[in-house]
């Protein structure tokens, strides 16, 4: 069992007119198994607080907590918070020319697992993930997210976090810009890996769409650099006829 | 066994050619009152193998096909007594790389070389260019019809050389030259990879790859002439500067004259400035004299280290120093893989890696 505590997390950026405060007291726990849909307006701070969580430079921690398991993750370095356990899937995977995909996999699951995995089981590993994902085969030679559409992209990172098997993973908007067939593809994917990992999910969105395919045991709605209101599914049912016209005049 | 004083113009540094070059850190190269010596500096690495010869023979028996305006390539010419000339067979196919060696004198020296790649034959030969230099040489490569020659010259020098250098390759019909010019050593390099072609339907592609770390000046300045119909050429250089004073020149001219009906030509030039206090100059030039062509472009980029790139990597646990490592390779990737060698390439980049570690990028 893992568990990702939040506590009264304050994120700023650095900007033209100084420091702007953009998550204002973030308070979120998540468990192994649990899936926790973050919705809100675009602008409200739901990317801000997954990169912060990831350890992106761009964001300066104000005040508040992170710990997974305990252990203070705001202290770690970007690359440690992956070893500790976290992954992000990102709304724009970044382009790496001339990096192949599988370079970029090994590399990353050597990193991880703290020594290379064996070449046979490997390959054979990346292969049956792939063939899940309905990637063909020819993806590993090319170079990472380089001329990739945008549900390849998003295969990619699944792909990853398949491979990679963290113990929370954080989904950025992985549903947008995907059509019916990718959406269905992603989302089996990160309901497999859930299964098999009882991987934590924070699934990030914008739209109810996707929890059709990933259902949501809480759904925490986001405004304003801040969670405004909880629930179960059925708050995402509300979202789907209101809109977060309420939120956001509050 | 000195050069000979001569008449010719010396670069004062306002050039065009020579504008961008220390001309103090030329060791003396350029300037006619200093005494060069005439020396053979290259040498065959492992022993003659059939489809090939090589020898050393007096300069008047084997002169300069073709001609420049480089002050230093002309005082080479004029000291220079003896030339090597490599010579591949008609016909023959050279499977393995033919590898040339400096053997290097204690002085600042001039030589020249000559490599014929006989009719229909197909070969790679690499110039190895390594230890501590003043050196001024030129390469001559002429191809033959329908000949395949892959030329891959490495300047891994140790870190106060300086090499200034022609690699002029004249491509006859049909012919296809490959280049692969790899500088990341030397305190001073600046080489002249240029190419004209004698007949009808010959290929140039010109790869590049340099690495700049503090205080390095490494330029290159690459001439394509089109001065035939119906020939192609590719230029793609890549640099990567780190470290305070880091200097790198690229220049490309590419000149298509108004006889070169059906020239096809690309080039690019990219450069990737990982720190402060490092500067790229990158100068396109095309200049066309006829409208009846397939294609002609060019491009330039040059842009700081993406910070993006970096932070994905290592979202995935790859630790900072080995995702900008990958980021670099993956930069290189697509020249270096042409190398062909994987000890070359490993070779290659362990010395990016090293010099890298020393600038703290």
């Amino acid at each position: 069992m893992s568990q990702l505590v939040i506590k009264d997390l304050k994120v700023g950026v650095e900007t033209e007119s100084g420091m702007t405060e953009i998550l204002r007291g973030v308070d979120l726990t998540i468990n192994s198994g649990e899936v926790h849909a973050i919705m809100g307006p675009n602008g409200s701070g739901k990317s801000t607080l997954a990169y912060s969580i990831a350890g992106h430079p761009k964001y300066t921690i104000l005040g508040g907590s992170v710990t997974l398991d305990g252990v203070d993750v705001l202290e770690m370095s970007v690359d440690e918070r992956a070893k500790a356990g976290l992954f992000l899937a990102m709304q724009y995977p970044v382009e790496v020319p001339g990096v192949s995909v599988a370079n970029f996999l090994r590399t990353a699951a050597t990193a991880l697992r703290g020594e290379a995995p064996k070449v046979r089981t490997w390959v054979g590993e990346v292969k049956e993930a792939m063939t899940k994902l309905s990637m063909d085969p020819s993806f590993s030679e090319r170079s990472v997210n380089e001329g990739f559409s945008g549900g390849e992209k998003k295969r990619h990172e699944i792909l990853q976090m398949e491979l990679l098997k963290p113990k929370i993973a954080v989904l950025d908007e992985t549903d947008s810009g995907l059509d019916v067939d990718a959406l269905r593809i992603v989302s089996e994917g990160v309901n497999r890996v859930k299964a098999e990992q009882n991987l934590g999910i924070m699934l990030i969105t914008h739209y109810t769409r996707i929890l059709r395919y990933i259902k949501p045991d809480f759904v925490h709605v986001f405004a304003g650099g801040k969670i405004v209101e909880e629930g179960g599914p059925e708050l995402a049912e509300r979202l789907e006829e209101k809109g977060y016209a309420e939120y956001v005049k509050a | 066994m000195s050069a000979l004083p001569t008449n010719y113009l010396t670069p004062s540094g306002r050039e065009e050619a020579w504008r961008f070059t220390p001309l103090k850190r030329l060791n003396g190269l350029h300037d006619p009152a200093t005494v060069v010596a005439d020396r053979i500096s290259i040498a065959l690495s492992g022993a003659v193998r059939p489809g090939f010869t090589i020898a050393t023979v007096k300069a008047a028996d084997l002169p300069a096909k073709s001609s420049t305006d480089d002050a230093i390539i002309q005082r080479v010419r004029a000291t220079a007594s003896e030339v090597t000339h490599l010579q591949i067979a008609q016909e023959a196919v050279v499977a393995e790389p033919i590898v040339l060696t400096r053997t290097l004198g204690s002085s600042s020296e001039f030589s020249r070389t000559v490599i014929t790649a006989g009719a229909h034959s197909k070969a790679t030969v690499i110039v190895e260019n390594s230890g501590q230099a003043t050196i001024g040489e030129e390469i001559e490569l002429r191809l033959e019809a329908g000949s395949n020659l892959t030329f891959i010259t490495l300047q891994e020098w140790s870190e106060n050389t300086v090499h200034l250098g022609r690699h002029h390759a004249i491509v006859g019909r049909d012919a296809t030259f490959n280049s692969i010019t790899v500088t990341i050593g030397g305190s001073l390099v600046r080489l002249l990879p240029t190419v004209e072609y004698s007949d009808q339907g010959g290929s140039a592609e010109l790869l590049g790859l340099y690495f700049a770390t503090d205080g390095q000046h490494l330029e290159h300045r690459v001439h394509v002439d089109h001065g035939i119909p119906n020939a192609k050429s590719r230029v793609t250089y890549k640099g990567v500067l780190a470290g305070d004073q880091a200097r790198t020149v690229w220049i490309g001219d590419v000149f298509i004259r108004g006889n070169a009906e059906g020239t096809d030509t690309y080039e690019l030039n990219k450069n990737l400035l990982l720190t402060d206090g490092a500067r790229a100059d990158s100068v396109p030039n095309l200049e066309i004299e006829t409208g009846e062509i397939v294609g002609a472009g060019h491009a330039s980029t040059t842009g700081r280290f993406d910070d993006e790139q970096l932070f994905y990597l290592m979202s995935r646990g790859i630790p900072m120093a080995d995702a900008r490592r990958l980021v670099i390779r993956g930069f290189f990737t697509e020249i270096i893989n042409k190398i062909g060698s994987e000890a070359i390439e490993e070779r290659l980049m362990s010395r990016i890696d090293s010099q890298l570690e020393k600038v703290g990028a």
